[in-house]
């Protein structure tokens, strides 16, 4: 190498990337969104976007598409985060699923599908908005290894995994026809590690429950979960659930009764980092959703138009 | 077993990093924190162990988790390949579809890291039909992983990936002999492969490769070398090669500065930056900038980063530059070194890597995007088609999907470009389908053309306005479309004869007319049929410029040649007509006994019958001919041309 020449570690290398990705989307989309759900990848993504246009606050709102079971520390960081960064929050709860009381204890995947699919899908034709940043990374599941960083989905938000554009080099084509939208994932080519790796560096704040903390948990249908709000979880499951104090943590945060927690003493996150390295299971084992369909369930409701 | 003790160091060295971690995570963290990125592609068939290889990289580098390994050991059982042994292509192949037929269709990114570098594996389908897929993995990657089957040597495919490897512009080259277990680690068989291949890589252009002999299944020569089922090998392990080549981004930062300007970030008054990833050089407060295509120099102020302002960026770094002076710079404009801008120009010779359904259609409009920039192009007859097999160059007047040409390019206005060689960033495009959106085309810029560089603008001294002002009218194009038949030249003649009685200057060209001369060597093939429209559509630009109201009548039946005419004219100038009459009515007219002939298979390419007609989204004017006279056609449209 030639004196003077840096060379760039990776973590500066996918920052890079993404912010150039972000640019891109502010330049060519007509309005676009970025989808938060408040987890660590939204963080690292929301951090992204602020760096991406500084001076400027990031030209785009936040869009959380809210289930209502989402934990209380979630909900505080969700307002914090977006005052912080000076953008819009817009919370779309699907009326339809409030209505009706869709609960994750009575109606299973219906939960899933109402509040977050259909969600997602009525807030987007809602707002008009043309492109959506979603923080799905590539190393998550096998399908979205395939996935482009520019997804398209027709007028009712299908994907077919089929005839996706060819991506070359860092040139995306944003193209779209009529009712045609973009889901971008700016941070498709970085891994857990990386995302942990990049909150340490860069300070970024992160949900307290990915620190394991003493906290009231339950068990139920053999996962331990977390009772964030008892007297809900009593209305919903007809009794109170067996409560017992346990050292707890989050490896991914979702619904609070469709998260599973796991005992832990890390509490700090080169502790969470090292917890992580040495476990031996992979990161969305915790989340109910991978499994209800068996093989191929994840191709499968983004097919339907799930993020 | 040999291979026992290669497995035996793997698990020392993955023990060696679990002790770090659990006893200084901080330690261990902070060695990672300054790894570098390393992006690869492996090519190769379905039978040469490409996905296994792959599988055996996440696995030896501790990328697999125990739930992944366990439902990966029931799947290995099920539908495994392998027989009791475990399957690792199905760790990699992910879509339902390849589980069940056993191949890769698409790409998919893979990752794993070492002690000194992160990588991203871009791993490609091999089959011919899947050549877009193999192309958009590469154009991303430092190098390539070329697999081989040591028992089939240097095949048709071999040649195929290497051809496309190095179109692509990858620089390295590794070139696995896989499957050396089943040919009995045998040296000679190795050596006369990389022969074989030496011969051949030296008539594409490749000059220098690594060849490695391994086996993906049994880990030979993945993480240490060498193995001891090839003590006859000196060579480097495919992962110390992986872990020490060089970065492209690293070299690119040795060539002068450039940063394509993405978006202007515009807070308030007082700030004005300009955001972008510099694709070469570096660059520091005070040096002095060009901005191309506008030739403004400056000098840069700052390089801004939320937290502090830099004292150097480098290649590969999203930046935001801020200049000493108010020069015009936008979204496509690239800011580079001022002693070393870059060339503008708007003819190239290109390669394509056609990648839509539909065929290339010669001399129709599509967007070509070129780092910021997009503009309109258009593609020339390809000059030959290379057989990406037997490396033929092959006559052709189009590209199918997969097809790889040899092409001239014209853009609308100048874009700022490098040679492909030079820079990938500044010399790779892509086409864009103006109908469907989809990515037709990725394209290499070989050079400029000369004529480009030698025929200028002529500045006229008389404008095209004081043409207009003297004969007292709003010059304009009135472009009737239609089906044949439809009436567009009857009613295009009586709003000819009224405006010529209201003393306006105009000029009727026909289609049938004007085919009878200048155009009377096209015939009516689709690209014939585009030339002719865009002929009439310079011609009317012209009698435009010189003042007239233009009256066209021509079937001209696609979208896209209707707006590139459009496109040529001011804003307001191009009226587009419908004359919209159902097919059925103007077959039943037949004024010139054509639809009967069509119909008989006696006229070919006729528009309704064997051609499309795309009818116009939001024409100026529709003219509804089953329910209004020419007369009244005539009087609407003058009150919209007039008032």
């Amino acid at each position: 190498m030639c004196p003077g020449m840096k060379s760039l570690t990776h973590l500066q290398r996918l920052e890079a990337e993404s912010i150039h990705i972000m640019r891109e989307v502010a330049a060519e989309a007509t309005k676009p969104v970025m989808l938060y759900s408040i987890g660590k990848d939204s963080a690292v993504m929301l951090h992204l976007a602020k760096k991406a246009f500084y001076p400027s606050p990031p030209p785009f709102p936040l869009l959380h598409v809210d289930t209502t079971w989402k934990f209380k520390d979630m909900y505080d960081l969700r307002a914090k985060a977006a005052a912080e960064a000076g953008m819009e929050l817009l919370v779309y709860q699907n009326p339809e699923a409030a209505e009706r009381g869709i609960n994750p204890f009575d109606h299973g995947p219906l939960h899933t599908d109402m509040w977050k699919t259909e969600g997602l899908k009525q807030a987007l034709d809602l707002y008009g908005f043309d492109a959506a940043f979603g923080g799905a990374r590539r190393d998550e599941e096998k399908s979205r290894a395939k996935e482009r960083i520019f997804s398209f989905r027709t007028a009712s938000h299908g994907w077919d995994p089929k005839s996706q554009r060819p991506e070359l080099w860092n040139v995306y084509n944003t193209r779209k026809s009529k009712g045609e939208s973009i889901r971008v994932f700016p941070i498709s080519n970085w891994t857990e590690l990386d995302i942990w790796q990049y909150i340490m560096a860069e300070n970024i704040e992160i949900v307290p429950l990915y620190f394991s903390a003493l906290r009231p948990t339950y068990e139920y249908e053999g996962g331990l979960f977390m009772a964030d709000d008892i007297d809900r979880l009593e209305k919903v499951m007809g009794k109170k659930p067996e409560i017992s104090m346990k050292s707890i943590r989050f490896r991914t945060l979702g619904c609070s009764p469709l998260t599973g927690a796991v005992e832990s003493e890390a509490a700090t996150l080169s502790e969470v980092v090292q917890e992580m390295l040495l476990t031996t299971t992979s990161e969305r084992q915790g989340r109910v959703i991978d499994k209800d369909a068996g093989d191929g369930s994840m191709e499968k409701k983004k097919q339907e138009g799930y993020f | 077993m040999a291979d026992q003790s290669l497995n035996d160091s793997a698990n020392d060295s993955a023990y060696q990093t679990e002790t770090l971690i659990a006893e200084d995570i901080d330690a261990y963290l902070a060695q990672h924190q300054n790894k570098t990125l390393l992006r690869f592609i492996t090519c190769g068939s379905v039978d040469d162990g490409k996905s296994t290889l792959i599988g055996r990289l996440l696995y030896d580098s501790k990328m697999i988790f125990e739930d992944q390994l366990a439902a990966l050991e029931a799947d290995s059982k099920r539908v495994g390949t392998q027989g009791q042994e475990i399957d690792f292509a199905l760790l990699v192949d992910g879509l339902t579809a390849e589980r069940e037929q056993g191949i890769t269709i698409d790409v998919a990114y893979r990752f794993f890291s070492t002690e000194k570098r992160k990588f991203i594996v871009a791993d490609t389908p091999g089959h011919e039909q899947y050549t877009r897929n193999m192309v958009t993995g590469a154009s991303t990657a430092d190098l390539a992983v070329i697999l081989i089957d040591a028992r089939k040597g240097v095949l048709v495919q071999t040649r195929r990936h290497s051809f496309l490897a190095h179109l692509v512009g990858i620089r390295h080259i590794v070139l696995a002999v896989n499957k050396m277990d089943l040919v009995g680690y045998d040296q000679s068989t190795f050596e006369h492969i990389v022969a074989d291949y030496r011969a051949f890589a030296k008539d594409i252009g490749i000059t220098e490769f690594t060849a490695i002999p391994l086996s993906g299944f049994k880990g030979d020569n993945i993480t240490a070398a060498p193995s001891a089922n090839t003590p006859w090998y000196s060579g480097p392990s495919l992962i110390d090669h992986l872990e020490t080549v060089e970065i492209d981004n690293v070299a690119a930062q040795a060539r002068p500065f450039r940063m394509p300007v993405q978006w202007v970030n515009r807070p308030n008054l007082d700030f004005r930056g300009f955001a972008g990833l510099i694709t070469a050089g570096s660059v520091k407060p005070g040096d002095a900038v060009r901005i191309v295509p506008s030739g403004k120099t400056s000098t840069v102020a700052k390089i801004v980063t939320m937290g502090c302002d830099l004292v150097e960026a480098v290649a590969g770094e999203s930046v935001t530059i801020t200049l000493a002076d108010e020069v015009d710079c936008s979204r496509g404009s690239v800011i580079a070194a001022a002693d070393a801008p870059p060339e503008s120009a708007d003819q190239f010779e290109a390669s394509l890597v056609w990648m839509s359904d539909e065929d290339l259609i010669p001399g129709r409009g599509y967007w070509l995007k070129l780092a910021s920039q997009t503009v309109t192009a258009t593609v020339a007859q390809p000059k030959y088609e290379i057989d990406v097999n037997s490396l033929e160059h092959l006559a052709a007047k189009t590209l199918k999907l997969n097809g790889i040409g040899v092409t001239e390019i014209t853009t609308d206005k100048p874009i700022t470009f490098e040679a492909y060689a030079d820079s990938r960033a500044l010399g790779g495009f892509i086409l864009i389908d103006k109908l469907t959106n989809a990515t037709a085309a990725a394209g290499t810029i070989n050079f400029s053309l000369r004529r480009a560089q030698n025929v200028h603008w002529q500045a006229l001294e008389v404008t095209r306005e004081q043409h207009a002002a003297m004969k007292n009218q709003k010059p304009a194009v009135l472009w009737f479309t239609g089906l044949s038949g439809s009436g567009k030249s009857t009613i295009a003649n009586v709003v000819e004869k009224k405006l010529h009685r209201m003393n306006r200057h105009t000029y009727l060209l026909d289609g049938d007319n004007v085919r009878h001369g200048l155009n009377k060597d096209l015939g009516f093939t689709e690209t014939d049929r585009i030339e002719n429209i865009r002929r009439v559509g310079e011609v009317a630009r012209l009698m435009a410029d010189a003042g007239l109201i233009v009256l066209t009548a021509f079937i001209s039946p696609f979208r896209a040649e209707r707006q590139m005419v459009r496109e040529m004219l001011p804003d307001g100038e191009f009226i587009e007509v419908h004359v919209d009459t159902p097919l059925s009515v103007a077959e039943s007219r037949d004024v010139k006994g054509l639809y009967k002939k069509a119909r008989a298979g006696d006229l070919k390419n006729f528009t309704g019958i064997d051609s499309p007609y795309e009818e116009p989204e939001a024409p100026e004017i529709r003219i509804d001919t089953t329910a209004m006279t020419a007369e009244q056609a005539a009087d609407i449209i003058i009150d919209r041309l007039l008032g």
